[in-house]
């Protein structure tokens, strides 16, 4: 059993409600921050616990604390992102749901810690269920004296709004994030200035995902140098995975970073293996804007090497043989998947939730979508896998914001890792449209110290 | 901070205040090294970013950092920093992208330069000619709307706008109110006022002339000519409105001002934004002074017939035998 | 599509009123705009979408110009510009769903309903569209009904009818 540091007690009736989260430990890190801390030991306790952004980019959250700006008599904010819209991840809302008073525990200690004197939750609007119980919540641990004007006597004031979105997956990139709890159209903003320096009604601003915030909760509880004892490598703590797909038991489960991969698709504590008595064919190891890796590449590097669920390990090889870790949303394909049509439906998703505000992602989104749902609807043709090829390469790193990376690489990986199925639906044309191509060899193990991996040089 | 920073554009360095863009500090050395700019526009603050045809390869990024910028980035909307290095026309990458941005801006236009009144002055089809390819590998539909009229003097052509939000600043900025703006999202926004509502301003024709395609058009000039065939002529009025200044271009057909615009500069933004009465209602000689013919450049269509002076190339120059066998062309390009 | 001067005058309760001016209050003077989607929310759940009318009202609370708020309710998906059935049925079609057949649902649900995407069945009851991911991968497939957006998982054709067969009795 890995330890469990955001869902030991989800099980427990009642979490969700102040006092059963109280009797179980929780608020000890409010107590702790706010009657023995400085704001500065708190930030320095997060440095030290090397925690990463777990939105999907990884980025040290301590790290992106220290850079805030802190002009005096300029208010600073810190918003919490919960605008979960990754296809694959549904960690956030797991959490919000069951045990919400880890997240505001989290946003009181952070707020602090960063010189907050209101804070938002920016919730995804269709999230309106978990808007309620956050606000209740909230509502209990005001009359529990954890939020408002000096709480726990401590001095410190904090007000706590939770903020509904309005339905746009690109209200997950920070600055239109920010646009959007400005009331404005969720375009985001051109960089620099970053929101540390000028974010929320231009003030200075610490944005960072849900289990982020949750996740300063045992830091401060046991410190910082604990918890980075958790993990393997600079891939500190637990991780929260959504996994989803073909799978036995899908669900969100919190691991250890650096359990292999294997064990957590297969073993009962996880997964519990491929639904039906399938195999798997593929995966998407972080959200689906990450590369899609055959099942072969999931479970091992190239050279034959165990993967493992951790930031480097499985960005190992690069794009060419490795895919990220994201948000953790760990989607499955079983052997009766289709690569081809998958890859269709993620890109019609971006095509859907591209803001519309730079051209490449625009208007390449809904080509890309396009090409795609000619070839798998058996109108494509060979040269359609070129353009489709040469569209993604001229959206990738040529947008504002990431969105049009997210949109090119799961269409890159494709096409590298599965270009014989997109050749099948060409030269199969009827055929295609009846079954699907399967599992050919993309499960087949990699043996240990094969000297040569089959890569195409796209 | 008043220390001028040094920047070095595809190779020629240049001196400018901190925070300039590199665009701009491109812009202050002039000629091919400066990117194409299809949204940003100077006097519009918060203006670019955009279209992504300004990109630029940063190989350096300052003295004190010199790790280059691991994207291209936007020149538009990028502050040089002392000793910084950029590759424009010099980098292949840039001008791979570049063509990939100006393909994928036409995907959904229309290509109606033939009937479009835009054609000749417009920014998309010198970036085409430019970058462009010579045929489309898009075959699916494109994208269409209605052509509306916003206002009596103002026509929207949806079809060929990119999105460039420039009409929306200049609504914003430049007028005291604004009826338009972007609605949907993705590839299916639009410049609309989402009700029928006429763009009612002073200053609203100004959006015409900031548009660098022909989406806003004047509706008092829709049809009259191509523009290479009418001779733009600087001309002023006392102009009572408080904002304008009355400094104009007239577009001249024989004896006839067919339109009115603002004076543009040589990167194609106003040089001073004028009012409606100026543009719309003062289309005979007897309101201007007329000061003396545009300066256009001699690389644009507008120019072909008219003004500036041929130019030879330095090959006939200081030919003699070469100039005689040009004699009649060399005749014809200087009848003006 | 039902046209701008077709649609009727609005007048808000005044519950709505009270709870848009306690949303107000939540920010920084000056900074009241960021009220918009929120108060968007209540008119929605009031009158069951977000017509003109309705809009400049919200404009007028907020004393912003109408085409802000246009603007802002056409970038986001769940603000609806045209008249919808009182319960609309919203399946999640993004890629984990599909893998656990998210498109036969949509495919009973259509059949069900004898509604194409988008429409209205004759009653004014329902209507069904797509959406995406919905952020609830593991329960596929997943459907969501407004105002208060409820989830039902883990679908079937039959889970589907009962729960059909239910909101018609109500």
């Amino acid at each position: 059993m890995g330890r469990k540091l955001l869902l030991e007690h989800i099980n427990v009736p009642g979490i969700n409600t102040l006092d059963v989260y109280r009797q179980k430990g929780g608020y000890r890190a409010v107590e702790k921050a706010l009657k023995t801390l400085t704001p500065e030991e708190v930030v320095e306790e997060v440095k030290k616990s090397g925690l990463r952004g777990r939105g999907g980019a990884g980025f040290p959250t301590g790290m992106k604390w220290s850079f805030l700006a802190k002009p005096e008599g300029v208010e600073r904010y810190l918003v919490c992102n919960a605008d979960e819209s990754e296809p694959g991840t549904f960690k956030d809302r797991y959490l919000m749901t069951y045990i919400p008073h880890a997240l505001i525990e989290g946003m009181i200690v952070s707020s602090f810690a960063l010189g907050a004197k209101t804070s938002f939750i920016y919730v995804r609007g269709e999230m309106m269920p978990q808007i309620r119980i956050l606000e209740k919540a909230i509502a209990e641990a005001k009359a529990a004296g954890l939020l408002g004007k000096n709480i726990l006597g401590s001095g410190y004031d904090l007000e706590l709004y939770v903020q509904p979105g309005g339905g746009a997956y690109i209200c997950g990139e920070e600055t239109a994030l920010l646009e959007s709890l400005e009331g404005k159209r969720g375009n985001p903003r051109i960089k620099p200035p970053f929101p540390a320096i000028a974010g929320l009604y231009g003030c200075p601003t610490v944005v960072n995902n849900v289990e982020s915030i949750a996740a300063v909760v045992p830091i401060i509880n046991d410190g910082g140098d604990e918890y980075a004892k958790i993990g393997i490598g600079r891939s500190t703590g637990t991780k929260l995975i959504s996994a989803s797909g073909n799978l036995v038991k899908p669900g969100v489960y919190e691991i250890e970073l650096g359990l292999p991969v294997e064990e957590f698709i297969y073993s009962d504590e996880y997964c519990g293996g491929i639904a039906n008595g399938k195999r798997l064919k593929a995966t998407v190891a972080g959200g689906s804007s990450v590369p899609i890796l055959p099942a072969n590449l999931t479970l091992k590097y190239a050279n034959g090497e165990p993967r493992l669920m951790s930031y480097e390990s499985l960005s190992e090889g690069g794009f060419a043989t490795g895919t990220m870790l994201g948000s953790g949303g760990f989607i499955a394909f079983d052997e009766d998947q289709c690569i081809v049509r998958n890859t269709w439906n993620f890109a019609r998703f971006y095509h859907h939730e591209s803001c519309g505000q730079c051209s490449p992602c625009r208007e390449g989104t809904g080509w890309m979508e396009k090409i795609l749902h000619k070839l798998e609807h058996g109108h494509g043709t060979s040269a359609d896998i070129d353009l489709l090829w040469d569209v993604q390469r001229k959206i990738e790193g040529n947008t504002i914001c990431p969105l049009g990376d997210a949109a090119a690489w799961p269409v890159a990986s494709a096409i590298r890792h599965f270009r014989d199925e997109f050749e099948w639906h060409v030269k199969e044309p009827v055929k295609s449209q009846s079954c699907n191509y399967g599992i050919a060899n993309y499960a087949v193990p990699i043996e240990k110290k094969i000297e040569e991996v089959k890569q195409d040089n796209l | 901070m008043s220390d001028l920073v040094k920047v070095t554009i595809d190779g020629i360095t240049v001196e400018v205040a901190p925070g300039t863009s590199i665009l701009n500090a491109a812009r202050q050395i002039g000629g091919d090294i400066v990117p194409p700019a299809m949204c940003y526009y100077s006097k519009l603050e918060g203006s670019g970013g955009k279209c992504r045809t300004c990109i630029v390869k940063v190989s350096k990024g300052s003295e004190k950092d010199p790790r280059p910028m691991p994207k291209l980035v936007a020149s538009c909307r990028t502050a040089v920093m002392d000793g910084m290095e950029v590759q424009n026309i010099t980098s292949p990458e840039v001008l791979e992208a570049r063509s990939g941005v100006v393909e994928i801006l036409l995907i959904n236009h229309p290509l109606d330069c033939p009937v479009c009144d835009q054609a000749g002055e417009c920014d998309l089809q010198n970036l085409s000619y430019e970058h462009g390819l010579q045929k489309t590998r898009y075959e699916f539909e494109r994208r269409t709307f209605e052509r509306i009229d916003i206002g009596d003097k103002i026509q929207l052509h949806m079809n060929r706008c990119i999105l460039c939000y420039r009409c929306v600043f200049v609504a914003d900025q430049i007028t005291n109110k604004r009826v338009h703006g972007i609605l949907n999202r993705g590839d299916h926004s639009e410049i609309s006022t989402y009700i029928q509502t006429a763009v009612e301003n002073d200053f609203s024709g100004n959006v015409i002339d900031v548009c660098p395609v022909g989406a806003l058009t004047d509706k008092t000039f829709r049809f009259k000519n191509r523009v290479w065939f009418t001779k733009p002529v600087d001309a002023h009025r006392n102009c009572n409105h408080e904002k304008c200044n009355g400094k104009v271009t007239l577009w001249y057909k024989g004896e006839d001002v067919l339109r009115v615009t603002a004076r543009k500069d040589q990167f194609g933004e106003v040089e001073e934004f004028i009012c409606n009465e100026c543009r719309f209602d003062k289309k005979a000689t007897a309101d201007w002074v007329i000061e003396h013919p545009t300066h256009i450049s001699d690389t644009s269509v507008i120019s072909s017939n008219h003004y500036d002076t041929f130019k030879p190339l330095p090959v006939i120059k200081e030919n003699l035998a070469l100039q005689e066998a040009n004699k009649v062309e060399l005749e014809k390009t200087a009848k003006f | 599509m039902l046209k701008v001067e077709e649609q009727q005058p609005v007048e808000f309760s005044s519950t709505l009123l009270s709870e848009a001016d306690e949303i107000i209050k939540r920010y920084p003077k000056g900074k009241h705009k960021s009220a918009l989607l929120p108060i968007l929310h209540l008119v929605q759940a009031e009158l069951g979408w977000t017509s003109v009318p309705a809009m400049d009202k919200v404009a007028e609370i907020l004393n912003i110009e109408p085409i802000e708020v246009y603007e802002v309710a056409s970038f986001y998906s769940m603000y609806f510009l045209q008249p919808k059935g009182k319960y609309v049925l919203e399946v999640c079609r993004t890629g984990p769903c599909c893998l656990v057949g998210a498109e036969k649902i949509m495919n009973h649900i259509e059949a069900k309903l004898g509604v194409k995407e988008g429409e209205v069945t004759k009653d004014g009851l329902f209507s069904w569209r797509g959406v995406e991911c919905l952020a609830a991968c593991g329960y596929g497939p997943v459907l969501q009904i407004g105002p208060e957006y409820t989830f039902y998982e883990n679908l079937t054709p039959q889970s589907v009818d009962t729960l059909i067969d239910d909101l018609r009795k109500k």
